[in-house]
């Protein structure tokens, strides 16, 4: 078990270079750098951006920018952005990062504490009304936009009944403690529901068919045959069975945790990660684009690591060795 | 038989609403008895309600499935009223249970010991400790080599036959007086097979079980059984101690299924067999259920479901064929 994941972590690093090489070239393939586009000042001639883009490295063929900047960020640096001068791309990203992971866990852990006990209900009672009823909304989660939905329920949650604050993280910095925590959470249900509203309905969809798939089995009806209560047979001999791709895909969760949010921390004006990657897409800042993407990337293949430990600890057929 | 009998079933009817005005008869007033310590086989078809009459027994139906009417009797309780709850102090309790399947009968992800100990744990209220060394010996009992490592395994670690064996320990496991294995050795190979309902045969004496076996092997029907009751059509069609049904058959039905075995002593072209398929069961025919396939039907039989007759003292056969006194 323990070879296998660190033979897991070896495979690691070719595909880190072979991502950060697709990185890098899709952001120098898109045209324009940080000083096209703008509305450049005439009294300024054009040898001074030149020579800003020297300074940058610009002027120099791609795969020597390549190694510049991998050889920086094997060192532990992301170099500077380009919008927010002087700050480092580490520090940008670090001042976001624990918002948008609390976002992510928090709708996370919505889409469990409703996703899961529904789906295992209408498994439990296939083709009853609260069935029907959750089919719908699963096919609405599914079908609605988030930024929509994240619109309506800023309109209704916070315009009209004045609820739930709208936008932002914390009301005051100078919160500690409990009221601290309160005040977060408050302002993170909004921006959760909306988050998690596709992720619910896909779950619960998930584990309503393998309930009833599991409740089908030969070995459901050798544990009813054994004399097991019912309770038995669903939390122990059923769940136990059913959660086992549940998990696999929590696992792979963890990517489009941090990266999904992008367009949910937009509406919700949210400071996390989203909002930082869209404002450097638009403003073409590479450096913080390119950091991101690879975080992202990281994000999957650990995730997909922790799916695979996972799936072999609650099933004991899977064996990694 | 002289005690009391240890499963007492009348007027068994389980039923299957497949649609608004599709209903399927898969169990159709059905009626027997099973004393202590004796086998008795329910042989049919697939098709012919044997497996729906044991989990009927057991109250293991699942919609669209329900029990209609009748009464089980076990100690003189009727299963049928019995609550949910109460239900499973029966089960695995007072009536063990073996499957077909041991593939898949058996939890994949819990061991071996866990899922015998849990079991005796719920109907016996013992310690762990107690259960774990009971249900280590038990594992030695059906002949399990090395126990306490099995009792650490996984399912898909053991063969068939060896998780056949855990099934038959559970089954034993809280002593009940019967025991029901459906099709226990269809999923085995030969040489497995004997060992297991040699197996079985062993547990049955050891601690004097009535065993109800389900199986279509007329052959495992001789070697193992006292009584046979022929299904078909989820109803009845003969009822015979062993040896008087092989040799004194009555029923066209039966005849049929003992003309298609092969024999050792005459030399046969073809093997006989029965024509068409058994019919579905929410199509049966308006008289008798084999009246469609039977090489002596008669006008009547096409009309009228005949009754299960009293041949004698232990012979039953539901045919048109021996309603005067049974003389052909």
């Amino acid at each position: 078990m323990y070879q296998y994941i660190i033979r897991r972590f070896l495979i690691f690093i070719p595909m880190l270079i072979a991502l950060s090489i697709i990185v890098f070239g899709l952001a120098k393939a898109a045209p324009g750098d940080p000083f096209s586009g703008k509305i450049l000042d005439p009294e300024v001639g054009m040898e001074v951006y030149e020579k800003q883009r020297a300074e940058l490295g610009l002027d120099k063929p791609v795969p020597v920018q390549y190694v510049r900047w991998a050889s920086k960020i094997a060192q532990g640096s992301f170099g500077e952005s380009i919008t927010y001068k002087g700050r480092s791309v580490e520090s940008l990203i670090k001042e976001r990062f624990l918002n948008t992971v609390y976002l992510g866990l928090f709708a996370l852990f919505i889409t469990l504490i409703v996703a899961l006990p529904i789906g295992i209900y209408s498994a439990r009672r296939p083709y009853s009304l609260i069935d029907y009823g959750t089919t719908t909304f699963g096919f609405f989660g599914l079908a609605v936009p988030n930024f929509f939905f994240g619109l309506v329920v800023i309109y209704l949650f916070s315009i009209k009944l004045g609820w739930f604050p709208a936008q932002g993280t914390i009301s005051s910095t100078k919160l500690t403690g409990i009221a601290e925590f309160k005040d977060r959470i408050h302002h993170l249900v909004l921006p959760g529901l909306t988050l998690g509203l596709a992720s619910t309905a896909s779950y619960m969809r998930y584990m309503r068919s393998e309930v009833m798939d599991v409740l089908g089995s030969d070995f459901i009806r050798t544990a009813k045959a054994k004399g097991m209560s019912a309770n038995n047979v669903l939390y122990k001999h059923t769940l136990r069975n059913a959660m086992i791709p549940i998990i696999t895909l929590l696992g792979m969760e963890l990517g489009p945790l941090l990266g999904g949010a992008i367009i949910t921390e937009q509406v919700f004006n949210f400071p996390g990660i989203g909002t930082l990657f869209i404002g450097s897409v638009i403003n073409r800042d590479y450096p913080v684009v390119m950091a991101i993407t690879l975080l992202l990337g990281v994000a999957i293949l650990v995730g997909n690591l922790l799916a695979d430990i996972f799936y072999s600890v609650v099933d004991p057929r899977i064996r990694y060795d | 038989m002289s005690s009391e009998p240890v499963l007492d079933v009348q007027k068994l009817k389980t039923y299957f609403y497949l649609d608004q005005n599709l209903v399927a008869k898969a169990v159709d007033d059905v009626s027997f008895s099973v004393y202590p310590g004796e086998t008795v086989a329910i042989v049919g078809e697939s098709g012919s309600g044997k497996s729906i009459t044991a989990l009927s027994i057991m109250q293991l139906i699942n919609k669209p499935g329900r029990i209609v009417e009748g009464s089980i009797r076990v100690r003189e309780k009727n299963l049928l009223d019995l609550k949910e709850k109460q239900m499973t102090t029966i089960r695995g309790n007072h009536i063990g249970m073996i499957f077909q399947e041991p593939m898949t009968a058996l939890n994949p992800v819990f061991t071996i010991g866990n899922q015998l100990t849990e079991m005796i744990r719920k109907h016996k209220k013992v310690s762990k400790e107690i259960a774990r060394n009971k249900a280590t010996e038990l594992l030695r009992v059906v002949g399990i080599p090395r126990p306490d490592a099995i009792m650490k395994e996984y399912p898909h670690q053991l063969s068939g036959g060896m998780r056949q064996r855990v099934m038959i320990a559970m089954a034993i496991s809280c002593e009940p007086e019967l025991i029901i294995a459906d099709e226990p050795t269809t999923a085995l190979d030969v040489t497995i097979q004997a060992q297991i309902l040699d197996l079985l045969k062993d547990m049955q004496k050891r601690y004097n079980l009535a065993v109800l076996l389900i199986t279509h092997d007329l052959g495992v029907v001789y070697e193992y059984t006292d009584r046979v009751i022929v299904m078909y059509g989820g109803q009845i069609v003969e009822q015979a101690p062993t040896k008087k049904l092989l040799s004194l058959t009555k029923h066209p039905y039966t005849n049929g299924l003992l003309s298609s075995l092969p024999n050792m002593e005459e030399d046969v072209e073809r093997l006989g067999t029965i024509k068409g398929t058994v019919p579905a069961a929410y199509n049966f025919p308006a008289g008798c259920r084999f009246s469609t396939r039977c090489p002596a039907v008669m006008e009547k039989c096409r009309q009228i479901n005949p009754p299960l007759l009293q041949l004698d003292a232990d012979h039953f056969v539901r045919c048109h064929l021996y309603e005067d006194g049974g003389d052909e």
